[in-house]
């Protein structure tokens, strides 16, 4: 089984071609069915790999399936190389599930939609990149999947380009991940310089046995921490995710919270022997970075009123938490939250897509409240995912969260203490995030005031294409926690699968005070997710206390204009200063070559007179000389 | 027959030369001064044999076989020349009767 991996990325191939040679003819919505069977058939075969591997020991889980040398250069040999190990599987396991539940629902959201079929050829494409993104066995393919990711968000971000805004988020959203691409090259520059082989096997290997100098090591890893930052969304860099919400809310399940935003996470993880031989202000950076981008994120998504951007800034959160763990050696924590999160926030992102559907493309959370009543199957699904974020359990989110602030706290106090802090916010804006949309009084009477053609309209459950997906990421987000339970090391279930490819460099902290006191910081995570709660509550519900919702969170600290304002003054100059040097100095020089050229030739032209008399002379002359030069100077005869 | 009075000299190989490069000059003047472009194909001819000439001259002098055979090369190129070069000639004559080489200027690209 392990040998058909290929199938794996080749199943949303077949369907990318099909529906770009008969989308048109599919139509709505078989082009969707044929989407999505393709999607469901590489889950399965991933189940398939995944079984074939858990029979192996696990030394034997790292199978290399090579199909083709791609880039034979000199002593560059790049294949295109699939890695089969716990953490590829893992990672296709919820790329191609998740997947496939979005896709189904997509088929009942773009219902209707004049660019259906075409909308499905993207979404294929996306995950067939995804796919070869987590599967590639060395960097360049990894970056063949990284580049096709970006592409196809930027296609699916600015899918409605009739939209001024949807079309300018698509190109923030690809200018953004360009300078995080930059890294990856780079590190891919520097891999090859340093060891000679651009392979996973090759890089990690290297690490372990010491032949990677500290410096190198320190150098690539920054630098795919560079990479992650662009494509996970961090500071600062992320400014491109709160805008990616201008596409169909699937895209924004699928792509901006779900699976390619986690690439980052994933690429670090990938490399973790790398990042662990590197000097250690290097996973300082990463934690402090990503804690820092927690932090920001989720006090900005405490006065956003667009459903969805307050989600989106909760994903860029949780991507901060999922670097923390990154920073403090927590690999199996990363994926584990990677995976719960995974659960929730599509399950969030698609309960909000189902209300925007239900509300007739109303996103302001301001026009709901009471969707409880007639959206019951979204509003009990949305509520699961909203206390798995909020750190409730025995919901998923709450164990990995808590896994994450146990090492944060091996690490250092301060990270534990801003991680709790950045928790607090995260439990304290989705229970508004409820409130204002679930519960509280109906405030949609009054939505036709600027959607006049629709009268008084109430709002209607979504069709059960769309609820399917829902319930059954309601499940996963309910039991997701059981991957990894912290009462027993036999409980440790994704630690002991995922442990041939972090144990090398996973933080040990067996015997330090935090995993002494374990249970005691399981209670405080209650404590602190039931406080956010309850403050929301108050704010909210109760009305007790007023909201906090000062214009500077809500501009999002005035990261955006700031950007905006420095590259219309002092950056559009610089930049002005460098497109003059380009079109000047470096045109110029190739100009100039071309002109001079042209006008040496232009001037030998004319003695190309067609009159037979003056080549003849010419000859003549030109023997002439040639005698005498042999004759007089160089005295041969 | 009554001897001549006086004994003709013998020829020998530098009349030959001395001929050959008269033969050749006038060829070389041809083409340059005449428009005609039957009669520069003449001349270049000329040029061609007066070269052949020498060859033969010094093939003689020199008791070298050599010469003479390249001289027969020298002819079998100059008649497949001769019969392209003429073709061309013809096609041009009688496409622009009276002609000159000169007019053929606006060929140039």
């Amino acid at each position: 089984m392990i040998d058909l991996v290929w199938l794996i990325p080749a199943l949303p191939l077949l369907g990318f071609l099909t529906i770009l040679v008969l989308g048109r003819r599919l139509g709505d919505p078989k082009a969707g069915y044929l989407a999505a069977a393709m999607v469901g058939g590489a889950f399965l075969v991933t189940v398939g790999v995944f079984i074939d591997l858990l029979s192996k020991s696990p030394e034997e889980r790292h199978h290399v399936v090579n199909l083709f040398s791609w880039v034979p250069v000199g002593s560059l040999r790049v294949d295109l190389a699939f890695l089969v190990d716990p953490l590829s599987i893992t990672m296709c396991l919820f790329v191609t599930g998740i997947g496939a539940l979005i896709h189904l629902y997509a088929v009942g959201y773009m219902h209707g939609d004049p660019r259906f079929s075409k909308f499905f050829l993207y979404l294929n494409l996306f995950a067939l990149s995804m796919l070869l993104l987590v599967l590639g066995e060395n960097l360049l393919v990894t970056f063949l999947g990284w580049e096709g990711v970006g592409t196809c968000s930027y296609f699916l971000i600015s899918f409605w380009h009739e939209k001024q805004s949807a079309a300018t988020a698509g190109k923030k959203a690809f200018v953004a991940n360009r300078v995080g691409d930059w890294g990856v090259m780079m590190a891919m520059f520097l891999a090859f310089q340093a060891v000679g082989t651009i392979s996973y096997g090759g890089i990690n290997a290297a690490a372990e046995s010491g032949a990677l100098s500290q410096t190198t090591a320190t150098a690539i890893a920054v630098m795919l921490f560079v990479g992650a930052c662009g494509k996970s969304a961090q500071l600062p860099l992320y400014i491109w995710l709160p805008d990616a919400m201008e596409g169909p809310t699937p895209v924004s399940a699928l792509i901006h919270a779900a699976t390619m935003v986690t690439a980052g996470v994933f690429l670090m993880t990938r490399v973790n022997p790398v990042i662990h031989v590197a000097a250690e202000w290097a996973g300082w950076l990463i934690a402090i970075v990503g804690i820092a981008t927690a932090l920001f994120a989720a006090t900005i998504a405490v006065a956003q009123n667009d459903i969805k951007k307050v989600l989106a800034y909760s994903t860029v959160s949780q991507l901060g938490f999922m670097f923390l763990a990154v920073g403090s050696g927590a690999y199996v924590a990363a994926i584990f939250h990677m995976v719960t999160h995974a659960f929730f926030k599509a399950l969030l992102f698609l309960g909000s897509g189902s209300v925007i559907h239900g509300m007739h493309h109303e996103q302001d959370m301001r026009r709901m409240g009471a969707l409880r009543k007639v959206m019951p199957v979204t509003a009990f699904t949305f509520i699961i995912g909203w206390l798995a974020i909020a750190g409730v359990p025995p919901f998923a989110g709450f164990w990995s969260k808590d896994e994450i602030l146990l090492y944060a706290l091996a690490k250092s106090p301060v990270l534990y203490v801003l991680g709790l802090v950045a928790a607090l916010l995260t439990a304290y804006y989705m229970t508004r995030q409820v409130i204002m949309v679930f519960y509280g009084k109906a405030r949609w009477h009054d939505a036709h005031d600027e959607h006049g053609a629709h009268g008084d309209f109430t709002p209607h459950e979504s069709p059960k294409i769309m609820l399917l997906p829902l319930v059954v990421l309601a499940g996963l987000s309910t039991v997701g926690g059981a991957l990894q339970l912290p009462f027993s090391a036999d409980l440790h279930f994704l630690e002991k699968w995922l442990a041939p490819v972090v144990e090398f460099g996973e933080a040990d902290i067996h015997g330090s005070w935090a995993y002494d006191n374990k249970y005691l910081l399981l209670g405080v995570a209650v404590v602190i997710a039931l406080a956010g709660i309850a403050a929301s509550v108050m704010v909210y519900s109760k009305n007790k206390i007023a909201a906090i919702e000062p214009k500077v969170l809500e501009q999002g600290w005035y990261y955006d204009k700031s950007i905006t304002a420095f590259m219309g003054g002092p950056g559009r100059r610089i930049f002005d200063g460098i497109a003059w040097f380009d079109a000047h100095v470096v045109d110029g020089a190739v100009n100039g070559v071309a002109r001079l050229v042209r006008g040496s030739a232009g001037g030998l032209r004319k003695t190309q007179s067609g009159y037979v008399r003056q080549y003849a002379s010419a000859l003549g002359v030109a023997v002439v000389l040639l005698l005498v030069w042999f004759v007089v100077i160089r005295g041969i005869i | 027959m009554s001897t001549l009075a006086f004994e003709l000299p013998k020829p020998t190989a530098t009349w030959y030369l001395v001929l050959a490069a008269v033969l050749f000059s006038v060829g070389v003047v041809g083409v340059m001064v005449r428009r005609n472009p039957l009669v520069m194909f003449m001349c270049v001819e000329l040029m061609l044999n007066a070269v052949n000439l020498s060859f033969v001259a010094l093939a003689k002098q020199l008791g070298d076989i050599g010469g003479q055979t390249t001289v027969f090369f020298v002819m079998v190129v100059a008649a497949a020349e001769v019969v392209v070069g003429l073709g061309i000639v013809v096609a041009i004559l009688r496409r622009r009767p009276g002609a000159t080489a000169d007019d053929l200027v606006e060929l140039k690209g």
